[in-house]
């Protein structure tokens, strides 16, 4: 298992996501695959929840295919068990799935599934304590959040306590492929102060906007809704998804690289 | 607001659960509302609307005929005679003066049944300020004319066509746009729930209604009524009448919609009772009784009163319930619609099916109930008549 630090280690890390069961059970296995060949470095699997309340329409309709499907949490660390070990994951749902779960079990079964992250967008510090707690005690990294309207005080708070990398909301919203990368994001890049990588993510879609957050000094950036768009573009044609994935994933890297 | 010692903890139920972007507009909400709470003029311009807009104190009404009907006493609060129709205005008005004392430009709600849009529509053109509402499009065909009284009072309706098209998925897409928009825009939530301090909040406005009960009832009565019971979705109502009671020795009742059956298929619920019958989770922002399967995943909900279709409930009913100081139970679709009709014919008082919930109850639970009552007419029934009558054919 890698551990999602190892992302970082002497270079910027180009971050991609998708939905586990989307738009089959059995297509994750081949839609990661085509993202490693592509070249990226970290891997972000949604877990479907069937409220998503941080995620715009894209990966909303990419979650409801899931669900739809028949996706669900054992599923879910049964098949992030098959996966190749060439790159880290991180797993990304909400906080529900983890509380109904019971958050021991979970962080433990992340951990015996080789998933080295946890990522809850519904989950501020202020509840945060529990998981934190726990994904420590087994050495699996709970990834906490900074956003634009995220005050110097509670920059301090969250940089003192993050473990992994730290996840930067790129803009206020939801997630969802962006035309423009605003200069908000360059501030924020600029007023968060850690040894901890930080990773640029929501509405980032381009690969002149991944060069951008990366010459503004972040570590890492990452891609959703552009990639899920491809998969749900050709759902049915699961051979042309990847090809066109990994294609894309070479183009978003060169602009982690150039 | 208080019984929340930390964060908005109501026991383990309650707290904030929801995107680190909206965290500082929760607390900004937080200190707006106690600053301006202790503000002799926002207080002052809160009573007048109360009084002058929508029509405050509401009647204390004693039923003669449905108390004969039940060997009882029973009193109505009138709630369905607040301008509107319903209960609800009692916190939109409250929320919109506080959005304008807090300097916000746009204020944005979810709505069920129609009645919250309603609310926040009036309170917004009223106070001066703009409204966009979000509602399923399910319940917009369902309140087609509670969609045109909106817009007729300048408020936009935007539908959502997303999961089951009803409260639950307005309100995530309320909070979407919430945390696009958070800087300028306040999020005029309807009920006892979500992050804190929403559940204290509304409870606070809301609970206008349980003061007033109180003063009625001794005055009327010259004693503290043995029972009051209020129906349950969110628990606005409930909570507004109930918190006034807290400490005295009256049986509080939360009745929730049993819809069609206490049942589930696999991701759908056929009612929404959710303090009788859900279990522990986090839903839209805070920790209390959901309805959910196997994994977590929040089930559709069903009830013949869409105000009362929700998978969650306010997480302080959820504690009090807990505790034993509120009794949950519910009614089917079926008992709902017998109090509809029994409540217009005997006293001439068109109920919303939600209050018919609460009503139904004094059929279910006879005998059970001491002498004096108060029912909780939430809302009134003209919004309604349309799926009656439908219904009926």
């Amino acid at each position: 298992m890698k551990d999602v630090s190892e992302a970082f280690t002497d270079k910027k890390a180009l971050i991609t996501y998708i939905c586990a069961g989307d738009p089959k059970i059995d297509a994750t296995e081949a839609i990661v695959e085509a993202l490693i060949r592509g070249g990226t470095d970290l891997i972000e699997l949604g877990l479907p929840f069937s409220d998503p309340i941080a995620d715009g329409p894209t990966i909303q309709a990419a979650t409801q295919r899931a669900l739809k499907e028949g996706m669900n949490p054992d599923l879910f660390f049964k098949l992030a068990k098959k996966l190749p070990g060439d790159v880290p994951y991180a797993v990304m749902t909400y906080y529900n799935l983890i509380f109904h779960r019971g958050i021991e079990r979970f962080v433990r079964d992340c951990k015996e599934s080789g998933i080295s992250g946890i990522i809850v967008p519904d989950l501020p510090p202020e509840e945060a304590g529990e998981l934190h707690e726990t994904s420590m005690r087994y050495g699996v990294h709970s990834i906490h959040f900074i956003a634009p309207t995220t005050r110097r005080e509670r920059i301090e708070r969250i940089t003192r306590d993050a473990s992994g990398f730290i996840y930067l909301v790129a803009r206020l919203g939801v997630t969802g492929a962006r035309e423009d990368l605003k200069e908000e994001t360059r501030s924020l890049i600029e007023r968060v102060k850690t040894p901890i990588p930080k990773a640029v993510g929501f509405g980032i879609s381009t690969p002149a906007q991944v060069r951008e957050v990366i010459r503004s000094g972040a570590d890492g950036a990452i891609v959703g809704s552009a990639i899920v768009e491809i998969i749900a573009k050709n759902k049915d044609n699961i051979r042309r998804t990847c090809e066109e994935v990994e294609r894309f994933t070479r183009r978003l890297k060169e602009g982690i690289t150039g | 607001m208080n019984d929340s010692s930390e964060r908005g903890k109501f026991g383990r139920y309650g707290g904030q659960f929801v995107p680190e972007v909206l965290m500082p507009a929760l607390y900004e909400l937080e200190t707006g509302y106690l600053k301006y709470r202790e503000d002799p003029n926002f207080q002052r311009e809160l009573d007048t609307y109360l009084s002058d807009f929508a029509g405050r104190p509401t009647p204390l009404y004693h039923a003669k005929r449905l108390s004969r009907e039940y060997g009882a006493t029973i009193y109505l609060k009138r709630e369905d005679l607040v301008h509107g129709g319903a209960h609800k205005l009692n916190n939109a008005i409250g929320q919109a003066l506080l959005a304008k004392y807090m300097g916000k430009e746009r204020i944005i709600a979810e709505t069920g049944a129609g009645q919250h849009g309603i609310a926040t529509a009036m309170a917004a053109a009223s106070v001066g300020i703009a409204s966009e509402v979000y509602m399923g499009v399910t319940d917009m065909k369902r309140q087609q004319m509670n969609v045109y009284r909106m817009e007729l009072m300048g408020c936009k309706v935007h539908p959502v066509t997303s999961g089951s098209q009803t409260l639950k998925d307005a309100i995530n897409e309320a909070m979407r746009d919430w945390v696009a928009n958070v800087e300028t825009t306040h999020y005029l939530l309807g009920s006892v729930v979500g992050p804190h301090p929403y559940p204290s909040l509304v409870r606070d406005l809301q609970s206008v209604v349980g003061r007033e009960a109180r003063a009625q009832i001794l005055e009327k009565e010259k004693r503290l009524p043995d029972s009051i019971i209020a129906c349950t979705g969110g628990g606005s109502n409930s909570i507004g009448i109930f918190y006034p009671f807290l400490k005295d020795d009256v049986k509080l009742y939360a009745i929730e919609a049993g819809g069609s059956g206490l049942r589930n298929t696999k991701t759908a619920a056929l009612h929404s009772a959710s303090l009788s019958t859900g279990s522990e989770g986090i839903l839209h922002g805070a920790r209390t009784k959901i309805l959910q399967d196997e994994y977590g995943q929040i089930l559709e909900s069903h009830s013949i009163a869409p105000g009362l279709d929700y998978a969650g409930v306010g997480p302080e009913l959820a504690y009090l319930a807990e505790t034993g100081r509120i009794i949950p139970a519910n009614v089917q679709d079926d008992e709902a619609l017998a109090a509809f009709h029994e409540l217009s014919r005997l006293e001439g008082i068109i109920p919303a099916l939600e209050s018919a919930h609460a009503l139904a109850y004094l059929k279910k639970a006879e005998g059970e109930l001491e002498d004096l009552i108060i029912v909780n007419i939430s809302g009134r029934g003209d919004k309604d008549l349309k799926s009656v009558m439908e219904l009926q054919r």
